[in-house]
């Protein structure tokens, strides 16, 4: 029978008790990112940090509870934005918690536990260019990455407010950097949190600043299998008591307000309303 | 899985269906910015062909001047240099050259927009290959055309002019069409320096569409559409412009 449940497992179809497959083998698969700074990053080989590592160790004493595998293993694997659903989906990872946004589409395949994070469109610029908001971009020349729903949200704004926009679309994040720094865009749009960890990484961090208010919020959380009710209770359980106890805003310092490896610079990142309020909401549901 | 061609007909800000797959007042379908991108890689393709032909004319002729013709040496050396530095470096590497390393150079390219910058590349690089084809077409003639010409009194110029010229383009007409038919795929790399055309739209496209299968064959059939409506306008030029004896054609016996 456990013979049987690791071959479906592995094709597919899976056998959705992730707790019992925990408890039988002594393992638990977690995946990371290899660059998600802050949210899951490795900060030497083999060994990631972020946020979301932060809420894995949180998570392990609780699922050696539920489990009573004190003896519980941790298995590392790395997923990219391409192969992230299909591992959890098919059951080769057992939880994700790192950049992954909470959507309705999403939902088909995946489950998520709370969501722990809020980004929304922003406009990276130079201090010195003047522009404060998404409408100061009428008649501009706009940089956005290549498959990234960011282009959608921007041409639906371009044609609502009749803006005459100018998009160029770069290859990734870092491109589409470089087109506003090398003066060919005015502004760079894109989720505030990739905005910020442009910054980061930039020559001159004070030449840039991140501005505008978002025209909408996507939540990002952690992603498990779909019907599991009780991998999620516990996955829930332990994010929503770090939330009610104040634990959770001790995290998010320090990852979003303090100096983080690898160059021990600050995001600078103050939470957010929408993140504020789900910290009493414990809302688990997609950006409607 | 089945596939579902209605993508195309939706809107490409909104999640709604467009009457006759076409939007009105701006908004536009995933068809019409598929023909636009479509539109964007012809450009491309065309602007870069017109400057790699008249560059690689050029080119190819003078890598295949005589000693005897009186022009320096140092004319047919930059000529080799020209071919081996075009020919020598990646197109990519090209491209990105052109868009983020020449304009620190000479700022006055910052003002060119993205789609010229990628013809000049593509023009160039191509120049390289269509100027190695044009030496050869004039180097395949046999020597006695050129003596003969010489003979009759005509100058350097003219003996390119009115003899070797006139030949060599003819039979290098083959090569040609495929050079033109790789320009239309190489456009392609347009898409890594911000240019709207079809890689960049299939990108794009499939990521807000969840309907990659579907966008990436129909930006497969345009390309394939495209590169053989090119074989077939330039089969059409190398039989009209034939003469009978000379070129490709009248080896074959056609």
């Amino acid at each position: 029978m456990a013979l049987l449940g690791s071959m479906l497992g592995s094709s597919g179809l899976v056998l959705a008790d992730t707790l019992q497959k925990i408890a039988s083998s002594g393992r638990i698969t977690l995946g990371y990112r290899e660059s998600s700074v802050p949210f899951s990053y490795l900060a030497g080989p083999r060994q990631p940090i972020g946020f979301g590592v932060d809420i894995y160790t949180h998570l392990i004493p609780a699922l050696k509870r539920a489990t009573g595998r004190t003896d519980l293993e941790v298995n590392w694997q790395a997923l990219t934005s391409q192969n992230r659903i299909p591992l959890i989906a098919n059951g080769t990872v057992d939880l994700e918690c790192g950049s992954t946004s909470n959507t309705a589409a999403r939902a088909k395949t995946v489950a998520f536990a709370i969501n722990y994070f809020y980004t929304g469109p922003k406009l990276l610029v130079k201090q010195t260019s003047g522009v404060k908001d998404f409408e100061d971009l009428a008649g501009k020349t706009v940089a956005v990455t290549t498959g990234t729903t960011t282009m959608k949200l921007l041409r639906k704004l371009d044609l609502e407010r009749s803006m005459n926009m100018q998009l160029l679309s770069g290859k990734d994040h870092a491109d589409s950097f470089l087109l506003v720094d090398a003066g060919r865009a005015v502004a760079f749009a894109m989720d505030d949190i990739l905005l910020y960890g442009q910054i980061l990484n930039a020559k001159q961090p004070a030449q840039w600043q991140v501005v505008g208010t978002p025209p909408q919020v996507e939540p990002y959380a952690c992603m498990l299998r779909k019907d599991d009710p009780a991998f999620k209770r516990v996955v829930d359980g332990v994010i929503a008591d770090l939330m009610r106890s104040g634990e959770f805003e001790r995290i998010y310092a320090k990852w979003f307000l303090s100096p983080i490896p690898p160059r021990g610079r600050s995001l600078n990142l103050p939470m957010n309303e929408a993140l504020r309020d789900n910290l009493r909401k414990l809302s688990d549901q997609p950006a409607s | 899985m089945s596939l579902d061609w209605s993508i195309f007909c939706r809107s490409t800000t909104g999640n709604t269906q467009l009457a006759g797959c076409l939007g009105q007042n701006g908004e536009l379908s995933y068809l019409q910015w598929l023909l636009s991108a479509w539109g964007w890689t012809a450009t491309v393709a065309l602007l870069g062909f017109i400057i790699a032909l008249v560059i690689g004319v050029v080119i190819g002729t003078l890598r295949t001047l005589q000693s005897t013709s009186g022009l320096s040496p140092w004319v047919s050396r930059f000529a080799v240099a020209w071919v081996e530095l075009f020919r020598d470096v990646p197109l990519l590497v090209q491209v990105f050259l052109w868009y983020h390393v020449a304009p620190f150079f000479l700022p006055s390219l910052k003002s060119l927009p993205s789609w010229l910058l990628v013809s000049i590349a593509l023009g160039l690089f191509t120049s390289a290959r269509i100027a190695e084809q044009v030496r050869a077409g004039i180097q395949s003639l046999p020597r006695g055309q050129r003596d003969a010409a010489r003979a009759l009194g005509l100058r350097e110029v003219q003996v390119y002019r009115r003899v070797i010229l006139p030949v060599a383009l003819r039979i290098m007409m083959p090569a040609l069409t495929s050079e033109a038919m790789s320009i239309v795929k190489n456009s392609s790399v347009a898409f890594v320096v911000a240019v709207a055309e079809l890689t960049q739209f299939a990108m794009q496209a499939q990521e807000e569409t969840a309907r990659g299968i579907e966008i990436y064959l129909a930006v497969t059939l345009l390309y394939a559409l495209t590169a053989f409506a090119v074989n077939r306008v330039l089969a059409f030029i190398e039989s009209r412009v034939q003469v009978p004896g000379v070129g490709a054609l009248a080896r074959q016996g056609a």
